[in-house]
């Protein structure tokens, strides 16, 4: 409801903007800094470190997009936005690109006129509950008090769900994640539901992870990727094609120890393209011929980054699922270097 | 005669008994209980009842806080240290308390915010407590140039020129006086605008090149924290003032476009939400100023939350002017006095003391208000528990740093309390 009332006001502004802001690749070189919008904190995608420095998955997007323009990972000035203030820093300039857990829906594509690039996650939204609860499958949750963030469109999805099933649900409204997983720890509600990526980060957080379980329904889609704004294609074309190096760098066993000497050139014309040794691909972007060496560089591949920051080596733990590469049955795939 | 008492008097006392205690009951920790506590079965069961909450209380929240680990790099290390008893992690607080404080203020540079503060009092004194010399008032004055230069730094002749503009409209109001009063006072508020739209970027420019003075720039996406919520609590505190106190008299006003402007501005700024302004400031003002400049968003907030802090105030300051029986103001034109002196020597003393609560409460709740810029993505100590909650170490932590939070904002608001009730014991006249 509330991303409804934004909605016509960034429509009319936002294609102003867009025109007036073209060039975008020009003033970022200007400036020597990437003005990336990420969100004010979401445990393993975006938060600052005890030195301040940002860490996370949505922020590795934002320092190799910047090392791919100005070789340098830490030129990044982050903005943090809420999810009421993150289209409109994007659509008025004050944010060049977005990195944000934002869902690519149609609405936000068309009707804002923002472009998604990629998606650099794929989520679902899925329910947790207590293990005592006996609860198996979430066909079971008849009845059940539903511990849910107002105003997002896990909202919407919930009520749809149950709707389907025929079933009844008593929501809790609750304004933030922490204060969800209070509630839910206090015992205010039985279920708590959101993105399971953030389930599976709240309940590694809990003391006693294992008296809680993630059902294996998953309600809805939910993917998450950058976004820039229209009306600037090589802009939007750099941000694209850099998360594409990522995924492909992987799928080409490129890692940020090994891209260094790959870049020498190889027998593979593929990597020779993407590294540069082959082509003008960087110059056709408006970069340097080794903008992807850069961009591997800051923070790896695809697959590092998403070990170093929420695989299951690190206390978020998440598996790759639906983010492993194509290749071993996933939906991570990046588009030709050709 | 005294033999005749002998006589028929069987005993005489002629030494005083020495004084003796009070009976038990009546005397010491006993006395107070039985007066205050016990007085009766109502109020003695109401002690017993409040007594019981206490001690409830305590045993729920004493161990917690007792056994509390201050050493520890992350929660699940914590929690391997309490080892499943129960205890607080305040390590969160040892770990992060100068990101609670300072935001993303460069390390090194932290006595520069710190000594901001300090100075903040010292030039507070002279205004709070009138017992101190006032030539330190100078000093007051120049504060907020020196505040402006400590915390955000950069060339020093940008204070500078910003502060030649009030010498400049000093100079025209004495250069002009001696011509005319009314022209003197529109040449003191042009002079000062002239200065600050044509010369004084120039001026700073120029001074810049040939004297490069001044710390290093911190730009305003690094403050954060504490440092946030104090300097938009304290600038807004002190600009909503006077900006209240012209927009209550601009009410009374007989002069009805002043009156109506006032009017108009209290009520629509009264009629919306604190929200709705930080909102215009941080989306909308981006819309309609032209791509590319940026204007700063702290300096965006701070002016929407005094315009907001003037409206409310105006109000407390007409209930004020309100309160004054009419033969103040017609002792006043009795006198003689025109309308600003009578403002200033009798009606603004009087009705500023009535409404000190109130514009105390409007001051608190100000400072308590800065609270939401966490809204539009500043991160205040707020906005900043919660990145800390999505760092991976501190995850799943809550109450640590919301206690730590409110113990600051307590220490603030309480002190400004208490220094509310000082200076209404110092002004009381005591109309009985």
């Amino acid at each position: 409801m509330k991303k409804s009332v934004f909605v016509g006001a960034f429509a009319a502004t936002a294609l102003v903007a867009g025109m007036a802001q073209a060039q975008m690749l020009q003033s970022i070189q200007d400036r020597g800094e990437l003005n990336c919008g990420v969100s004010t904190g979401l445990a393993g995608f975006s938060a600052p470190d005890a030195n301040g420095v940002w860490q996370g998955f949505d922020v590795a997007v934002c320092r190799a997009v910047a090392a791919a323009i100005l070789d340098d990972a830490m030129a990044v000035n982050f903005v943090p936005t809420t999810g009421q203030t993150r289209f409109s820093a994007l659509a008025s300039g004050e944010v060049d690109m977005l990195a944000r857990n934002t869902t690519w829906t149609f609405t936000r594509d068309i009707d804002l006129r923002l472009t998604f690039v990629g998606v650099n996650y794929y989520d679902g939204q899925g329910f947790m509950v207590s293990r005592d609860l006996g609860v198996s499958s979430a066909t079971e949750l008849d009845g059940a008090t539903v511990c849910i963030q107002t105003g997002t469109t896990t909202e919407l999805n919930l009520a749809d769900y149950f709707r389907a099933n025929g079933m009844n649900y008593e929501p809790v409204p609750i304004e933030t994640n922490a204060e969800a997983q209070q509630q839910y720890l206090a015992g205010a509600c039985d279920v708590y539901t959101t993105d399971v990526s953030g389930l599976a980060a709240t309940r590694a957080s809990f003391e006693s992870p294992d008296a809680h379980v993630i059902l294996p329904e998953v309600i809805s889609k939910e993917p998450l990727g950058p976004v820039v704004r229209d009306g600037d294609k090589e802009w939007e074309g750099i941000v694209r094609w850099t998360l594409f190096a990522l995924v492909a760098a992987e799928e080409l066993g490129i890692t940020s120890a090994n891209v260094a000497e790959l870049a020498q050139g190889t027998d593979n014309p593929e990597v020779n393209r993407l590294l540069g040794s082959e082509g003008e691909f960087g110059s056709m972007l408006g970069l340097e011929s080794d903008w992807a060496v850069r961009a591997i560089s800051a923070g790896g591949n695809y697959g590092e980054i998403f070990a170093a920051n929420i695989g299951d080596q690190t206390p978020i733990g998440l598996a790759r699922g639906l983010n492993a590469l194509w290749t071993q049955g996933g939906l991570q795939y990046a588009m030709p270097f050709r | 005669m005294s033999n005749i008492e002998s006589q028929t008097i069987a005993f005489v006392r002629d030494t005083m008994i020495p004084e003796q205690a009070p009976p038990l009951t009546e005397a010491g920790a006993i006395k107070w209980l039985r007066e205050n506590l016990f007085s009766g079965w109502f109020n003695s069961t109401l002690t017993l009842l409040s007594l019981a909450i206490i001690w409830w209380s305590l045993a729920a929240i004493g161990p917690w806080l007792v056994n509390t680990v201050w050493n520890a790099g992350s929660l699940s290390e914590c929690r391997r240290i309490l080892d499943g008893t129960g205890g607080a992690c305040f390590a969160v607080i040892n770990d992060r308390w100068h990101q609670l404080l300072f935001g993303f203020y460069p390390s090194h540079l932290y006595w520069r915010p710190v000594l901001a503060l300090v100075l903040l009092f010292v030039a507070l004194a002279p205004i709070l407590f009138t017992g101190l010399p006032r030539k330190l008032l100078v000093f007051s004055a120049l504060y907020p140039f020196i505040g402006y230069h400590l915390l955000w730094g950069g060339s020093i002749w940008l204070p500078i020129s910003a502060l030649l503009g009030f010498v400049a409209g000093g100079i025209a109001f004495i250069l002009v006086r001696k011509v005319n009063g009314l022209a003197a006072v529109f040449a003191a508020v042009l002079a000062p605008v002239f200065w600050w739209l044509f010369l004084a970027g120039p001026f700073d420019s120029a001074m810049s090149s040939v004297l490069p003075l001044g710390l290093d720039f911190v730009r305003s996406d690094r403050f954060g924290g504490f440092l946030i919520s104090l300097v938009i609590g304290v600038t807004g505190i002190s600009l909503s003032l006077p900006l209240g106190i012209l927009l209550a008299l601009g009410r009374q006003s007989d002069m009805v476009f002043v009156k109506s402007v006032c009017v108009i501005f209290i009520e629509f700024i009264r009629g919306v939400p604190l929200i709705t302004l930080l909102f215009t400031a941080s989306l909308l003002l981006n819309y309609f100023l032209p791509p590319g400049t940026s204007f700063d968003l702290i300096l965006r907030v701070i002016i929407m939350v005094t315009l907001f802090a003037a409206a409310y105030m105006a109000e407390v300051i007409r209930g004020g002017l309100a309160a004054l029986p009419k033969g103040q103001y017609e002792a006043a034109d009795a006198l003689g006095l025109d309308y600003w002196k009578a403002q200033r020597l009798i009606i603004m003393p009087q009705a500023l003391k009535i409404s000190i609560p109130g514009i105390v409460n409007t001051f608190i709740g100000l400072f308590k208000d800065t609270t939401l810029v966490v809204f539009i993505g500043l991160l205040d100590p707020i906005g900043l528990s919660n990145a800390i909650r999505a760092s991976t170490d501190w995850q799943g932590i809550y109450w640590e740093l919301f206690i730590f939070i409110g113990a600051l904002f307590f220490i603030f608001c309480f002190g400004i309390s208490r220094y509310s009730m000082y200076l209404e014991r110092k002004l009381k006249t005591d109309h009985k």
